[in-house]
């Protein structure tokens, strides 16, 4: 026996170990693979052996190769038999291996179960400490669940050592097994108050991670965080501390009033600059944008502390020589940026100075802040240093952000701060001159749009354009241009589209047909075919126009020549067009030589104006009258034959426009019954595409497409620039245009002070040229397309393009549908069905649904939960994937209109984040208003009765025919016709509280009966509002 | 809250891995290498804080030995700067004037003082006899 161990401890002396093995790695610099692979084999052969010191050398060298990224994994029992050795020196060497090498789903891990409790158990505190540590980094929901009482009984372990790991690792608990959080909660808080700072520092940690996932639940934890504010000097756990703040105040608006002081002093007092980060980050940021829609409550603390204090601290950061600091006073500057513009945009020059910095991160985030901080006065200046950072950047990547971001800064707001349309056109047209761009597309599509919805710069435009088209070889000079190439796709279209405005579309017809526009990309080919099409009807016209026949032969002879090249392309479109326009012009041709006239007919080809359309004008088109939505084309096959006939018979017999509440008179149980069963088949059913009432309104109450506003144009700039502008001109132009108008303004100034001097005397302020100051010299057509009444504003594209959720983006419908029976039992509930659809690409999850209670509507909740508390949405989304969910609010008084705002939390399964969503759930009168039928005897008798109060609107402006009107208040206002005399019609409506409210409708005017004045007088604004609308 | 911590040499070579979020074998390395070309390429004068995909990486330079550390957004960038450079001068007083060898010979002791400054993601403790007291226990204990 003796001589065994003599004999392992002599072997031992020959063993590798880890100094050995790292030294060898690097002398084997060639063949280290070939080095590594013996290794192995030899620690494989010592794992064999008894002696636990050669297996614990074994398992130290293998964390080495593990960390060098090999895979160790078959080692894993071995580890385990070193964990348990009772030397410490040993245990220790086993921990570190497992805290490297296990993962929940290695299966040696539920065979240390024992040992681990062992050893947290162990008289050692560093046995137990080592334990601890290797546990947060392989605890499993089974180890969390078995270990979870142990782990709590060392948190009030007499070691401060041992309680500040047990606190921490208690963390990682909770998230694997979260029913420990109750039990271990009350232990955890008396943890915030231990004598040892490090344990205290350790439970802060703990319960700002926890607070983040759920804040409320800490809210009582306030005073005794803030004694610690108060009191502890580490600013390490102040940082965490403030965190925890940013997180609380948005709940409990009084913590805000109360935090300014102790945040006030540190601000001016602390020499840590990452303390003084996080004070100004988290205080201004996070209360600022707050989890919940709660902005009246951060407004307490906004207004009390004045976001300049921080903006001016942030200077001294931005100012730094210190790249870091230089770096995260911008990161924050643009946070505040969003809720605070105004204090950022004095520090422009700040800002303008960092574009020069040598650091690429502090460029793009100065890039960032520029985008907020334009206005019409400064855009030019701004855009201007910006081009002259575009000729100076040597990284094309960096190039190419620059060139997004003026163009991002000039379209912002429907150009908004444009006031000067030439001079972005010809920035544009300068940007084309950037060698490598991937941006080409871009340029192309601003060109485009600037060019389709701003009418008063086509001219100059199309002047512009036909110069890009001659000169098209400088851009398609070299392969590595042919990013750009795409501007040229927008210069054809815009020459031929509004060729009328060319000054020689001769020339620029010449220049498209060229031999070298075959080497361009096949879209742009068919772009140029098209286009050369619309440029020969026009040459056409001012030629026959000037009776002279042999030049608009001449130009036919041309097409006919030059298309055939296009006609042999290999790209379909282009090929498909040029022998469809070869074909046409062969035949103009042989017209003219019979000396017709043709100039008409070809130019009758492409007649028409393009106007701009918004992304929602679809919804404008109106419904086509004698079409029901809501009817079916095909009654479901679930549904009996008889009863379906009934309703059919009537249909036939009876105009359209009374199908629908003679329908309901018909058989309403019964209808109440079937839709019940339908929407219950609809809710089952996630593809289909639920109709809901609101998105109907829109179409019934818009115009058609010709009433979408264009904004005419008053210029008063000259339009020519003659040759290829320089933006810098109109940078000139413009402040000339302002100075005269300034002068203007000044002496129109001058008169009215003297009248209101000789008025009241009062000051006037003639300060710096302001804002508002500046008129544009171009408007943009900006199409304006009011937002369906019921939409929320989550609606996509009112989405903030900076917006990080850009790419999840939640459409909610919501509709209001009632339940009639439980209405009729319960006059104070109302049924809000909600449709939620996926719209991104990724599959949503927890979605919980919650509503800021008002004193008059409040959500029903299960009971035992809090009055703040979210519902859970009982389904989960894949994307694309819409579902139906139901929410019952009771309401006490509905004679009046309301808003609630509530928020939607859900997780992203792919990245497992949590995201948000405010909208707002519009209770309108009419929603509490129920259709009923009423006969006439019934309504006569009603009338009589000297109960209902009486009030009158006037509807003006409204001309569509008298049964449409009443179609309309039925089916946006619940009302059902009772008895109808030629243009004059009784209706009537009762609220789910039983009131009865009673209309009599004229072509013109509405009088109107109710037993309540109040709702009346609502439901009639809603009902002029609904008419207003169209 | 800290997702990984990582020391490589200019050569983007790892000297020591410690991830708080666990993270495959197979993905460590490409993650690993990437990390590292995103800190190695930037030049001396630019800022230590890079946003990486989802979460933002805080580098340090030592010689010829880069320290990166991988947090999630909410955590504040300028206390893991101060983190990293207070972990560098416990290590210092540890191998008293540490060079790059010491940290790749004494993996194994390296490991224990950053789970004593590092637990769970979060910092634990900064006081530097404090960090190294069990340590040098266990040195006491190997001696005798």
């Amino acid at each position: 026996m003796a001589l065994k161990i003599v004999k392992g401890s002599i072997d031992r002396m020959f063993d590798k170990n880890l100094q050995d093995l790292v030294r060898g790695i690097r002398n084997h610099k060639e063949d280290e693979a070939k080095y590594i692979s013996t290794c192995i084999d030899e620690i494989k052969q010592e794992l064999k052996q008894d002696n636990i010191a050669v297996k614990a050398n074994a398992v130290c060298k293998l964390t080495y190769l593990q960390m060098l990224g090999y895979d160790v994994s078959w080692a894993a029992f071995n580890i385990v038999e070193v964990m348990s050795s009772s030397k410490f020196t040993y245990k220790r060497i086993g921990y570190l291996a497992a805290s490297q090498c296990f993962h929940e789903s290695t299966d040696v891990i539920m065979l240390t179960t024992n040992q681990i409790r062992k050893d947290l158990s162990s008289p050692n505190q560093y046995d137990t400490g080592v334990a601890l540590t290797g546990l947060s980094c392989f605890v499993t929901p089974d180890l969390a669940r078995d270990l979870a009482n142990d782990i709590m009984t060392l948190m009030s372990h007499t070691k401060p050592y041992i309680r500040k790991k047990a606190v921490l690792i208690m963390y990682k608990v909770f998230l694997k097994y979260p029913e420990s959080l109750r039990p271990a909660f009350p232990r955890l808080k008396e943890k915030l108050e231990d004598p040892d700072p490090g344990v205290q520092s350790a439970a802060v940690n703990v319960i700002c991670e926890l607070a983040r996932r759920n804040p409320k639940n800490y809210l009582s934890l306030a005073p005794l965080f803030f004694k610690l504010m108060t009191s502890s000097t580490n600013n390490w756990v102040l940082i965490k501390i403030i965190k925890l703040f940013g997180a609380l105040t948005p709940l409990e608006p009084r913590l805000g009033k109360k935090l300014i002081e102790p945040l006030t002093n540190l601000i001016h007092s602390t020499s840590a600059m990452s303390l003084l980060y996080e004070c100004v980050n988290t205080v201004y940021i996070d209360v600022n944008t707050p989890p919940l829609p709660s902005l009246s409550l951060s407004l307490c603390l906004y207004l009390s502390l004045p976001p300049q204090l921080c903006v001016q601290k942030l200077r001294i950061l931005i100012e730094d020589s210190d790249q870091n600091l230089k770096y995260l006073g911008l990161l924050a500057m643009s946070k505040i940026l969003k809720t605070h513009p105004k204090s950022v945009q004095s520090h422009k020059d700040l800002i303008l100075q960092c574009l020069d910095d040598k650091d690429e991160s502090i460029r793009l985030r100065a890039l960032d802040l520029l985008y907020g901080m334009v206005s019409k006065k400064n855009l030019m200046e701004i855009v201007k240093k910006l081009m002259l950072h575009v000729d100076k950047a040597e990284g094309t990547t960096y190039r190419d952000e620059l060139l997004t971001k003026i163009i991002d800064i000039c379209s912002q707001s429907n150009y908004q701060y444009i006031t000067n349309f030439e001079w972005y056109i010809s920035i544009l047209v300068e940007l084309t001159r950037l060698e490598g761009t991937r941006h080409g597309h871009l340029i192309a599509s601003q060109m485009l749009d600037v060019a389709i919805r701003v009418k008063a710069i086509r001219g100059f435009a199309v002047a512009q354009m036909a110069t890009l088209l001659d000169n098209a070889h400088l851009l398609t000079g070299n392969m590595q241009r042919m990013g750009i190439c795409e501007v040229l796709y927008a210069a054809a279209w815009i020459c031929g589209e509004f060729s009328e405005h060319l000054e020689n579309p001769m020339q620029t017809l010449e220049a498209m047909l060229r031999p070298k526009v075959a080497t361009l990309p096949g879209h742009i080919q068919a772009v140029y075919v098209q286009n050369a099409a619309k440029l020969f009807a026009t040459v056409l016209k001012s030629q026959e126009g000037n009776t002279d026949s042999t030049a608009a032969q001449e130009t036919s002879q041309l097409m006919i020549d030059r298309l055939p090249l296009f006609v042999q392309s290999a790209n379909l479109e282009v090929q498909e067009r040029a022998s469809c326009i070869l074909q046409l012009v062969k035949y103009i041709q042989k017209l003219q030589q019979k000396d017709v006239e043709v100039a008409e007919e070809v130019s009758a080809l492409f007649a028409g104006e393009l106007n701009p359309v918004a992304p929602k004008a679809q919804k404008k088109v109106p419904v086509p009258e004698g079409l029901d939505l809501d009817s079916w084309i095909n009654e479901p096959p679930s549904e009996s034959e008889s009863e379906d006939e009934q309703p059919k018979a009537i249909f036939a017999k009876e105009e359209p426009k009374h199908s629908r509440p003679r329908r309901e008179e018909v058989d309403e149980k019964e209808l109440a019954k079937r839709r019940e069963a339908r929407k219950q088949e609809q809710a089952n059913n996630p593809f289909y595409i639920k109709a809901s009432p609101s998105s109907q309104k829109v179409y019934q109450e818009a115009p058609g497409v010709e009433h979408i506003p264009v904004v005419q144009i008053d210029l008063s700039v000259p339009l020519k620039v003659p040759g290829l502008p320089m933006s810098d001109q109109y940078v000139k132009l413009e402040e000339e245009r302002r100075q005269k108008e300034r002068a203007e303004k000044k002496k129109k100034e001058k008169k009215k002070r003297k009248e209101k001097r000789s008025g009241r005397g009062k000051k006037h302020d003639s300060g710096p040229e302001s804002e508002e100051d500046i008129t544009p010299a171009h408007q943009v057509d900006i199409v304006t397309e009011e937002m369906p009444e019921n939409a929320l504003p989550s609606d996509d594209d009112d989405k903030d393009p900076n917006d990080p959720h850009k790419i999840l983006i939640l459409h909610i419908v919501k509709t209001f549908v009632y339940d009639i029976q439980g209405n009729l039992q319960d006059g104070s509930q109302v049924v809000v069905s909600v449709i939620f659809e996926n719209k991104c690409d990724s599959f949503l999850k927890s979605m919980e649904f919650n509503v800021l209670d008002s004193l008059n509507s409040k959500l029903q909740r299960p009971e035992g939960s809090g009055p703040h508390d979210g519902l859970t949405v009982p389904f989960q989304l894949p994307p694309g994937v819409s579902n139906e969910a139901r929410f019952v609010f009771t309401v006490q008084s509905i004679i009046m209109p309301q808003k609630l705002k509530g928020t939607l939390t859900f997780i992203v399964k792919d990245s497992s984040t949590h995201e948000k969503l405010d909208f707002k759930l519009h209770f309108t009168c009419t929603s509490y208003l129920i259709t009923t039928p009423c006969y006439s005897d019934a309504f006569a008798k009603l009338l009589e009765s000297g109960d209902l109060k009486c009030s009158s609107v006037r509807l003006e402006g409204v001309n569509m025919p008298f049964h449409h009107l009443l179609a309309r208040i039925c089916f946006h206002h619940h009302f059902s016709v009772v008895e109808r005399i030629d243009s004059c019609a009784s209706m009537y409506s009762r609220s789910i509280q039983g009131h009865h409210v009673c209309l009599l409708v004229k072509t013109v005017s509405i009088d109107a009966k109710c037993d309540e004045p109040t709702l009346l007088g609502n439901v009639l604004d809603e009902i002029k509002q609904t008419f207003s609308q169209c | 809250m800290i997702k990984f911590m990582l020391m490589v040499n200019r050569q983007g070579q790892t000297r020591l891995s410690r991830y708080y979020t666990p993270v495959e074998l197979s993905r460590r390395a490409v993650l690993e290498a990437d990390v590292v070309r995103c800190c190695l390429t930037r030049k001396k004068d630019q800022c230590s804080f890079v946003e990486y995909k989802d979460f933002k990486l805080i580098y340090r330079q030592y010689a010829a030995l880069y320290i990166v550390v991988g947090v999630t957004d909410s955590e504040n960038e300028l206390s893991v700067y101060e983190l990293v450079h207070n972990f560098v001068e416990v290590l210092d007083k540890y191998f008293s004037r540490v060079v790059s060898l010491d940290i790749m010979f004494n993996l194994d002791r390296v490991h224990i003082i950053l789970d004593e400054m590092i637990q769970n993601g979060h910092i634990v403790e900064t006081n530097k006899s404090r960090v190294l007291a069990p340590l040098t226990a266990l040195d006491k204990m190997a001696d005798s």
